[in-house]
């Protein structure tokens, strides 16, 4: 049996019967991908973890399934959803494993998404439909060694010339880093201290003086490629500016757009353990019963299935304003924060409820564990979240 | 070429399922319903035939309630053309149902006419090969490959100990056994499609057919295994149970 083959097909959770405020077309979207995810990522996600290894050969699959930059208009390949069918696709990817999703929310949400909300039409033109198809992979450099909650105190600079760019600097933390074509990346073109200068750039990883390196030891996101860029006199054409950004703003709107998936993607993950413990709950046998018949874990069950309830009607409404365009940053932080806390604690405790075999990779609810404590500190610490949930209540901001 | 494919709605084969009040039918609420699996083999099949001629026209044809239209978007979403959903809550007799969908098909000019080999709800075997011999049609049942040529088909079918080749002229029957594809999953891209193809209702009333449904029963929970000992010692007692309580040697 392939390591990570135990749970048996998984049926979603649905307490709150909220598949009957979703749409024909949503559930159909939702089933489709959850499908998908049965079939090919589950049979290898064990190994891949194990072996540190994103599932490479998955991309075109995912690709003609459509869900790369889903939300994005048809004219440019993209499958053209609403928001609710996108967090659904993010739900079900995180149900198989965090850095799947991750891989999905940074092609779509974070390369695909700036170059069409900030890049011209032949930006858009270009390098949309590949990515869409999968034929490019991107990836999104804000993130440097000594910035990480305070990204406007970037050192990577981009320089004017009279035909041109040129970056120096370096990324951190960059997820699809190593095997990416192509790369969005932030730059000062002003002074260290003007955050308003900061531009996105669309590099070509084949660029002279760009290089992506592997980072190594990660005991999370086992299965996601996460690099550190380095960009040393990158010279790149007068059009590799995106020419509607501007400010801190623009990489933050991109951020907005990451974290509606992930807060998503964490309920997927919590659906995962949540399924599993109840499996393990109903079939393991002590002292003569389930242990699902101890009051200990029926406590843990109930606590599992009513945080993912809650965060289920936070994101759905989540999506339902995003649609309407009601959506602010800071509702963001809000199912961010608390979606991923959720899913961490029910991986957890899935976990601890599994006895010793939880530990094993033959079994999920560890590798989600490991996995969400890089969601929880990716895309605005899970503090930076409250911070900015504080200064919208106060008006203050404490950080 | 023109191809039709024959849909029903079934309940999904890993619900857990509870009989109704009646006794005799299921209760569905909560049971979450997909396309008859048999019956994707044949919309997959006819989806490749369609795309390896580059041109033709296939048509999805469902007996059911109004909640099989959502079925039936399944298949326009894998890429089937339009749909027709005869509305009816269907009926025990496979020979009503089989009339009903002959009535719908006959006269319009189908080449092909695919059907999966059976229902996995109640394992009925029969709509495909009696709507063939009401619409006066050859039928090869329970194919496992399909090739179309110039007006005529050859199929494979699996036997026992063997594979069973076979040709017929069209227009003509199939009825799909698993084997002879992978059906395709949906894209996301062809389920916002399908809300745009078009899914045409009309109303059909099925004779009241000479068989009945009087009582359905769930199988017996299954009993606790018997480990009778381990290694080559237990090998007697565990042939001595195998014939005389199990009764399988």
């Amino acid at each position: 049996m392939p390591v990570g083959t135990a749970t048996s097909q998984f049926t979603g959770v649905d307490f709150y019967h909220l598949d009957s405020v979703l749409s024909e077309e949503e559930r159909a979207i939702r089933d489709t991908v959850r499908a998908w995810v049965d079939e090919h990522l589950m049979p290898v996600i064990g190994d891949c973890y194990i072996q540190g290894k994103f599932p490479k050969q998955l991309i075109p699959g995912m690709a003609e399934l459509g869900v790369l930059g889903a939300n994005l208009p048809e004219e440019y390949g993209c499958a053209g959803l609403n928001n609710v069918a996108y967090g659904l696709i993010m739900q079900e990817l995180e149900r198989g494993d965090s850095g799947i999703r991750s891989f999905a929310s940074v092609q779509g949400a974070l390369v695909m998404y700036p170059i069409y909300a900030f890049g011209s039409d032949e930006q858009k033109k270009k390098w949309l439909p590949s990515l869409a198809k999968g034929t490019d992979i991107g990836c999104f450099g804000l993130t440097e060694p000594d910035f990480g909650s305070n990204p406007g105190g970037m050192i990577t600079t981009a320089k004017e010339t009279k035909d041109g760019w040129v970056l120096n600097g370096t990324k951190m933390w960059i997820t699809n880093g190593s095997q990416a074509t192509v790369a969005v990346v932030w730059a000062k073109t002003g002074a260290v201290d003007d955050a308003k200068s900061i531009r996105g750039f669309i590099v070509p990883t084949d660029t002279k003086g760009f290089t992506g390196k592997d980072q190594k030891g990660k005991l999370s996101l086992r299965a996601s490629d996460t690099a550190e860029l380095h960009l040393e006199d990158v010279h790149l054409p007068k059009d590799a500016v995106l020419p509607k950004s501007g400010g801190l703003k623009s990489p933050l709107l991109c951020l907005t757009q990451a974290r509606y998936g992930i807060s998503w993607g964490a309920i997927g993950a919590a659906m995962a353990c949540y399924d599993e413990a109840v499996r393990y709950a109903k079939n393991r046998i002590m002292f003569g019963k389930p242990i699902g018949a101890t009051q200990i874990q029926q406590v843990r069950l109930a606590d599992m299935l009513t945080e993912i309830t809650k965060a289920q009607l936070l994101s759905l409404q989540l999506g339902r304003m995003k649609d309407a365009g009601t959506m602010t940053p800071q509702h963001v932080s809000m199912a961010k924060r608390n979606n991923v806390n959720m899913a961490t604690e029910c991986a957890r405790e899935a976990r601890r409820l599994l006895g010793a075999n939880g530990i094993l990779a033959e079994y999920h609810s560890m590798r989600h564990m490991a996995n969400l404590e890089s969601v929880y500190t990716y895309e605005g610490t899970h503090d930076m979240h409250s911070l900015i949930l504080g200064q919208e209540i106060t008006g203050i901001a404490a950080y | 070429m023109k191809i039709a494919v024959c849909l029903k709605r079934v309940p999904d084969t890993t619900a857990k399922i509870v009989v109704g009040g009646d006794g005799k039918s299921i209760d569905e609420s909560g049971v979450k319903f997909v396309p008859n699996p048999y019956d994707e083999y044949a919309l997959e099949a006819a989806i490749a035939l369609k795309e390896k001629a580059g041109a033709g026209e296939t048509v999805v044809v469902a007996l059911g309630t109004d909640a099989a239209q959502e079925t039936i978007r399944t298949a326009l979403a894998m890429g089937i053309d339009r749909g027709v959903l005869l509305q009816s809550p269907g009926s025990a007799d496979g020979f009503e149902v089989a009339k009903a969908i002959a009535a719908e098909l006959k006269g319009q000019g189908y080449d092909l006419i695919l059907f999966g080999k059976m229902a996995v709800d109640d394992y009925n075997h029969q709509v495909g090969v009696m709507v063939a011999e009401l619409l006066e049609l050859p039928c090869v049942s329970a194919v496992s490959a399909l090739t179309v040529e110039g007006g005529a088909l050859t199929a494979e079918r699996e036997i026992e100990g063997g594979v069973e080749q076979l040709a017929c002229q069209l227009p003509a029957v199939v009825t799909a056994d698993k084997g002879i594809n992978t059906p395709r999953l949906p894209s996301l891209k062809g389920i916002m499609a399908a809300k745009k193809k078009p899914l045409e209702t009309k109303p059909v009333s099925l004779g009241a057919g000479s068989i009945t449904v009087t009582s359905l029963a769930l199988p017996p929970e299954r009993q606790a295994g018997k480990i009778v000992g381990e290694g080559p010692d237990a090998v007697p007692a565990l042939v001595q149970l195998l014939r005389t309580e199990a009764k399988v040697i």
